[in-house]
């Protein structure tokens, strides 16, 4: 702590003007509701929050440097794998989405509905992890439990398609590195008759509580305007009621095809782009996520899981950006070729990174416990924030 | 508006900032504009009625190699939901583009981290320090002419 500068303010019941003193008060980076290895330099007023600096970079290892040492392009996607480490596949997805759109191939129709459901799926690990550790922040303890239960049968799928729990190296570019095993459509059709009630039990438990909505009504607010000019994107963007998704406003692989509402935050409880609608998104997410799943597992045509790909893959020399919808956000990747078999440029724009550098925006003006509930609001995975 | 449109609108109004366009044989359009008149093309790109970029997507560093390197632009209007991609480049030499920080908000961040991995200064940017490295680094690793150090901080890097 040191002592930064002084400051007259009123405060309430005293009816005079009293001598405050800022403080400087660290926050992380072993710190349990910094989702990991983050630290969030706070300047206070008593308990007021004057302003918010994150220090980021303590997982960073350099992950576009690594791609660019890489001998293929094939090799990237392990890396692209442990960026946002509990939602693995939509990295995959990203990246191959954009190696496609490179080399101009067009997969089998079955590997795009595969893809969407592992997206789908990674999306309801994501959120569940993401609205139980919330919940976890501000005290609630019991939904975690709940929401770890309904994700061990996502991850079992998961298991059983690639062998790998939690970073899978499944999506290959043009495919699959296999096809799903043959009774994958039961378990799909399984999971979705289960997970639907466990919804309404997650709000009934935490969504509609009255604690939980007095702790995140009216936190953190995000206009949508701030939103857009910090370029946030996800749920976070969403809470401020911006309809924006990148699968119906931008879309890619078979989106456009399938039947699916995207869910804004609409002040219900406070303002719109509070805490409590950022949340909401999420719960409302999972919820169109099972009905994607549903569509998509209808609809799963039989044939090849892999297109026929030369040896070497080597791009036209060019750049392209391509952007898709991950649980977190905006995922973007931009790539450049110089004709050779490795890359010459993975640039990576990341949605938790961005998010996280509107948090000041957020967070100034609020109580120090209220850094808390917003931090969790905005569902930040350190590994993906440093690259 | 299509990219050729946009492009004719900018050369209108910028002339000679604007050195290069190419809508034909590229995957994104972009416009190469030179790097210290950077601020006024946003400002205007954002602002004026008819292109309304309000969203920076992307900022990306470029080391283009032979002393070269460069910034990308990726802009996108959620309103009239067209994009283009703006690139400068400048010297390893005198690396100084102009921040956009003041447009877009977002640009804070990234110009921070092309600041820290590739050493492009942005003028004018309020907080232009390492984002991702510790403060004492020294170099800038997504340089393509960055030699892996030997040692950090008197301590041998045992690889």
């Amino acid at each position: 702590m040191e002592e930064r500068m002084t400051s007259e303010r009123t405060v309430a019941g005293f009816g005079r003007s009293l001598k405050t003193e800022e403080m400087v008060l660290s926050m992380g980076p072993q710190h349990p509701s910094t989702h990991g290895v983050l630290r969030l330099e706070l300047v206070v007023d008593g308990e007021i929050v004057v302003d918010v600096i994150p220090h980021l970079g303590y997982l960073h290892r350099c992950f576009e440097k690594h791609c660019e040492h890489m001998t293929s392009y094939q090799q990237v996607i392990p890396y692209a794998d442990r960026m946002d480490y509990v939602a693995a596949m939509s990295n995959e997805f990203g990246y191959v989405v954009a190696m496609e759109k490179l080399l101009k191939i067009k997969v089998p129709e079955r590997v795009e509905y595969i893809r969407v459901i592992m997206a789908e799926f990674s999306r309801i690990v994501s959120h569940l992890i993401a609205v139980g550790t919330y919940g976890m922040d501000i005290g609630a303890v019991t939904p975690f439990l709940f929401c770890m239960r309904d994700r061990e049968r996502v991850l079992d799928i998961f298991e059983q398609t690639c062998g790998a729990r939690l970073l899978y190296n499944y999506m290959w570019i043009g495919g699959l590195s296999h096809d799903v095993q043959p009774n994958f459509a039961e378990k799909v059709r399984s999971f979705c008759t289960y997970f639907r009630p466990k919804l309404k039990e997650l709000n009934d438990l935490l969504s509609y509580n009255k604690i939980f909505i007095d702790r995140t009504a009216n936190v953190g607010v995000l206009p949508a305007d701030v939103a857009l000019n910090y370029a946030v994107s996800g749920p976070t963007l969403r809470g401020s009621g911006v309809r924006w998704d990148v699968r119906k406003n931008d879309p890619y692989s078979i989106y456009p095809t399938l039947d699916f509402e995207i869910p804004v935050g609409t002040g219900a409880m406070g303002t719109v782009g509070d805490c409590w609608d950022r949340y909401m998104v999420r719960v409302k997410e999972m919820e169109q996520s099972v009905n994607i799943l549903e569509q998509a597992i209808e609809k799963l045509p039989p044939g090849d899981v892999q297109a026929a790909l030369p040896k070497r893959i080597r791009p036209d020399a060019g750049d392209l950006y391509v952007r898709t919808e991950t649980p977190k956000g905006e995922l973007g990747y931009y790539l450049v070729s110089d004709g050779t078999a490795s890359p010459f440029r993975v640039k990576v724009k990341s949605p938790c990174f961005v998010n996280l550098s509107a948090l000041p925006a957020m967070a100034r003006g609020s109580m120090i416990a209220d850094v808390v509930a917003i931090l969790g609001s905005i569902d930040i995975v350190l590994g993906e924030v440093d690259r | 508006m299509t990219p050729q449109e946009i492009i004719e609108t900018l050369r209108s109004r910028f002339g000679d900032a604007i050195l290069e366009a190419k809508t034909e044989g590229v995957i994104d359009p972009f416009v190469k504009v030179s790097p210290l008149s950077l601020k006024e093309i946003s400002h205007f790109l954002r602002d004026d009625e008819k292109t309304l970029f309000d969203v920076l997507m992307c900022l990306s560093g470029m080391d283009y190699t032979g002393g070269k390197l460069g910034v990308v632009y990726h802009l996108h209007s959620t309103n009239l939901d067209h994009k283009i991609v703006l690139k400068t480049e400048v010297t390893a030499e005198s690396p100084h583009a102009a921040s956009v920080e003041s447009v877009w908000k977002t640009a804070n961040w990234h110009e921070r981290e092309a600041f820290d991995l590739f050493g492009i200064v942005f003028d004018g940017h309020p907080d232009l320090r390492r984002i991702l490295l510790p403060d004492d680094w020294e170099g800038h690793p997504l340089r393509k002419d960055y030699a892996v150090p030997e040692f950090y901080n008197g301590m041998k890097v045992p690889y």
